[in-house]
């Protein structure tokens, strides 16, 4: 069964009389790649965590076409500042593998296959620790895309990178997008969202306020407040 | 500064001589050692990740209690372990008291809050890291405990050898579950003792040496082992 559409209906996260988000109701489907933009605490992350599951709700649901426990190993997750095991490269890919039970052999083998198409081979059997931050991010990418997921979640993934680890992070997420992984990233770079975002998602004080296709929003923005964001006025 | 002196030359004659006596104790000391160190990991590792990573009620009460129980008088639970392995105690049926046996189970209860207490803060700090990630890759209870442990292996070496230092210098406890018997439950600190009170100080000293020596080694060995020094923390 597969796992789209995904859909939040009145989804909220209060946390110490705080509110994060909501409520926010959306539905996710089809192929291609959601943007998430929205100033710096917006609720971007927290609408991410909240869709994958790791951000318990406070009210609401966020349903998939499947079970919960089957939806959690269909999606992978990328967060801003990758987060590596203290373990080696190879480790750090097959991790994921091993915890559904694939066999460790071919665990290996399809490590050592992604660790070539994201380009970190040369540092295969060596600690994660001594990659950049560039190879870093591509290995946390790796190993999310290894288990082949329905559905990945990027938190700004590019926010630390420079002009040509972006771009080899963007080539990824394309050819990850062709191959059939729904894509939902957020960023903070208007240009990135304008080359690989299908649709944008605008979120303003936890709310979302445009889920638009991404051509249409970048050329005529319906709300005051995503007007004011595309200028650089400073949106609260 | 004589005595000193004169236990260092004592303990090297022994030494050299493989002093029969001196390698059995040196021996019975290590496996007793040994052993209720691996006990103590086994329980307290698993129990130190499992403080990490659930949540539940009682979760600071256990930590402020392993904690304080760092500090236990050796005396004491050499004292309580002597009451319930003593002939009218629950298992005085078992036979254990003055064996070695007592003295592992002496030392287990010694060390096995300093190793726990030692390993939550290391896996506190990993589990800061490891959080969001083992989360979202939606792992459960005991893969998280394992791969905490896994990961974290080295720094637990550590909080094991600090239950081993302190478990081969052990004297109260196991002086009195074990009764110094020789040829039975005389190990190298309860020999230091006995010596100490007959005034034998350069063998008494001789034997500390030794001692002190062992624990060196075993650390050195260990560190060397798991190459703790060369690799760093990952």
């Amino acid at each position: 069964m597969g796992l789209l559409p995904l859909v939040a209906e009145g989804a909220m996260v209060r946390r110490r009389g705080k509110h994060l988000i909501g409520p926010v109701d959306l539905k996710l489907e089809g192929a291609g790649v959601t943007m998430v933009v929205g100033p710096n605490g917006s609720g971007k992350t927290s609408l991410l965590s909240v869709l994958h599951g790791t951000l318990r709700l406070s009210g609401g649901d966020v349903r998939w076409a499947c079970p919960l426990d089957e939806a959690r190993k269909k999606q992978g997750f990328v967060f801003q500042t990758p987060k590596l095991l203290r373990r080696s490269v190879r480790d750090n890919l097959t991790y994921p593998l091993i915890l559904l039970g694939v066999a460790k052999s071919e665990a290996r083998e399809k490590a050592a296959e992604w660790a070539e198409r994201v380009g970190i081979e040369h540092a295969f059997m060596q600690p994660a620790r001594i990659l950049s931050g560039g190879e870093r991010q591509k290995l946390a990418l790796a190993r999310a895309l290894i288990r082949e997921p329905e559905v990945l979640f990027l938190d700004e993934p590019c926010s630390s990178l420079d002009g040509r680890a972006t771009r080899e992070i963007e080539e990824i997420l394309i050819s990850a997008s062709n191959a059939g992984t729904r894509i939902m990233m957020s960023t903070h770079n208007m240009g990135q969202a304008k080359r690989l975002g299908d649709e944008v998602i605008f979120v303003l004080d936890g709310k979302l306020l445009e889920f638009r296709a991404a051509g249409a929003f970048f050329e005529a923005p319906e709300t005051a407040q995503a007007r004011a964001f595309l200028r650089g006025d400073i949106v609260e | 500064m004589t005595d000193i002196w004169e236990g260092l030359l004592h303990a090297f004659r022994m030494l050299l001589a493989l002093d029969p006596d001196l390698v059995e104790i040196t021996f019975l000391s290590f496996r007793v050692t040994l052993t209720a160190v691996v006990i103590a990991s086994v329980i307290a590792l698993p129990l130190a990740a499992l403080l990490v990573v659930r949540r539940f009620r009682a979760r600071r009460a256990v930590i402020a209690i392993l904690n304080a129980l760092m500090g236990l008088p050796p005396v004491v639970v050499g004292l309580i372990v002597y009451i319930l392995l003593s002939r009218s105690g629950p298992f005085g049926v078992m036979g254990l008291l003055f064996t070695p046996t007592a003295m592992i189970i002496a030392q287990v209860i010694i060390i096995l809050p300093l190793i726990a207490s030692i390993a939550h803060q290391s896996l506190r700090e990993l589990w800061s890291d490891y959080h969001d990630l083992l989360i979202s890759l939606n792992t459960t209870q005991r893969q998280r405990i394992v791969t905490l442990i896994w990961d974290g292996r080295r720094a637990l070496l550590t909080a094991a050898l600090a239950g081993f230092g302190r478990a081969i210098g052990e004297v109260g406890a196991i002086m009195i579950v074990g009764g110094n018997i020789d040829h039975a439950t005389r190990v190298l600190t309860t020999a230091i003792a006995l010596e100490t009170g007959k005034g034998d100080f350069a063998l008494a000293l001789a034997l500390g040496f030794v001692l002190i020596a062992l624990a060196i080694m075993v650390n050195i060995a260990i560190h060397w082992l798991t190459r703790t020094e060369t690799e760093g923390r990952w």
